[in-house]
């Protein structure tokens, strides 16, 4: 135990995700042993994410303003929309450059042995968009275990009287893989999803 | 360095850490077990998918101080895919398994008989032959019968008078004569009566022809008295899709 204020500061970081008694006290002698300059911009980065960021009124991704910055580029289209579980999985996207469509966050996915239920995500506001004529495909792209593909399978339901164009993300064989390692369920599904290669 | 060998079925996952998973198995020989899947998040995992909820897996495991730690995981069979194509039958599956992770109140204490119920419960489920509300009220009932809270739906469970009997008490454990009929009884339709027993029996004849009427007051009992054994309610069982 230290004394009051340090040991103040390691109890904060001790309560990070993934931050131990250990490297919550590393974390807290390397900020007493830091420039005050950088420990001051840290302060201000933390107070101004928390003051500034919010979540878009349309996707439901991290935003600095009312609407995200996707939601508000003119140049992505807005016929294609991809529901994933987090903001994190937009940023992954984002950066295959596949994608140039819009995006909904769902803000997690259906898990009853957690207590969560379609109600506790953003699907009546999916709902809401997809109500709105300019939308002909909806790309799932939540995670791809068992949560997620309840997940999936649920919106699929819930979208198909609708008549829009439902599809799943691929799953399969990752790229630089060798195919002896590859397990079953993952092997199984990439030659489910096999494809014919156009030559 | 403890090694040891079970087969198990994966129960829950949560998240630990980076790219790690608690896992909670209910293994054949070993009861209920948390383990930790190192890596088990990343997508290039040997063995990732063979330790999501449903699968029935053969594993090596290392005995740890706190927690174990997976080593090695073949699948034995997985019903993750095809529960989870039909969100009544991935509804019903988690509470399956939810009710197997609290009837199983000791971690390491043996529950074979628990453990053979589910993977029978699962793959049952999975073949999608009856209807996934009543494969999960037989599965509750067998499964409370194992634990010692067996329900009877014939003779009276408080003196033993043989029945059919028109009521029906939670607290004295099913089925009750008029004389010893405790107030907070019920009455339910003889035809729910006979289809609880059927499904405790594996009579799927009778639970297969049943009607939608029966089998909602026949679900609601059990409900109850699954609530009534466990004390906590489950946390998935509001939310069974059930047609």
């Amino acid at each position: 135990m230290y004394e009051g204020v340090v040991q103040d500061l390691i109890d904060e970081l001790g309560r990070l995700p993934g931050v131990g008694p250990k490297s919550a006290q590393r974390i807290a002698f390397h900020l007493l042993a830091a420039d005050p300059v950088d420990v001051r911009r840290l302060v201000h980065v933390l107070t101004e994410v928390k003051d500034k960021v919010r979540f878009c009124k349309t996707c439901g991704n991290v935003a600095e303003q009312e609407e995200c910055r996707i939601c508000r580029d003119p140049r992505r289209d807005r016929s294609v929309i991809c529901v994933v579980e987090e903001s994190k999985d937009v940023v992954a996207i984002e950066k295959t450059r596949e994608f140039r469509g819009r995006y909904h966050v769902l803000g997690g996915a259906i898990s009853p042995i957690e207590g969560i239920g379609p109600d506790d995500l953003r699907v009546r506001e999916l709902m809401t968009r997809l109500a709105d004529d300019e939308v002909t495909e909806l790309i799932l792209a939540t995670d791809p275990n068992l949560e997620g593909e309840a997940t999936a399978t649920y919106l699929a339901r819930l979208v198909k009287p609708m008549g829009l164009r439902v599809t799943r993300l691929a799953s399969g064989l990752p790229v630089g893989g060798d195919l002896e390692y590859a397990d079953e369920v993952t092997l199984g599904r990439a030659f489910e999803g096999r494809r014919l290669i156009d030559v | 360095m403890s090694l040891y060998r079970d087969e198990g079925v994966v129960l829950r996952t949560q998240k630990l850490g980076e790219a790690d998973r608690i896992i909670t198995l209910l293994t054949r020989s070993h009861g209920r077990v948390r383990a930790v899947g190192k890596g088990v998040r990343r997508t290039r995992s040997k063995f990732g998918a063979r330790l999501e909820p449903f699968t029935h897996v053969d594993l090596q495991i290392y005995e740890g101080r706190s927690l174990d730690v997976v080593q090695q995981a073949e699948t034995l069979a997985s019903y993750g895919d095809r529960i989870a194509d039909d969100y009544g039958r991935y509804t019903s599956g988690t509470v399956m398994l939810e009710t197997a992770e609290r009837l199983t109140a000791e971690e390491r204490e043996p529950a074979t008989q628990q453990f053979l119920l589910l993977v029978g419960g699962l793959r049952t489920l999975a073949e999608a032959a009856h209807a996934p509300g009543l494969v999960l009220d037989a599965f509750l009932l067998r499964s409370l019968a194992v634990a010692g809270y067996a329900a009877s739906f014939d003779d009276c469970a408080v003196c033993a008078r043989p029945g059919p009997h028109p009521f029906f008490n939670v607290p004295a454990g099913g089925a009750v004569c008029g004389t010893c009929r405790p107030s907070g009884s019920v009455s339910p339709a003889r035809s729910t009566l006979d289809l609880l027993a059927a499904l405790l029996t594996g009579d799927w004849v009778v639970a297969d022809a049943s009607d939608p009427r029966t089998r909602r007051e026949g679900n609601g009992l059990v409900a109850a008295y699954l609530q009534w054994h466990l004390e906590r309610g489950l946390r998935s069982l509001p939310m069974v899709e059930r047609t």
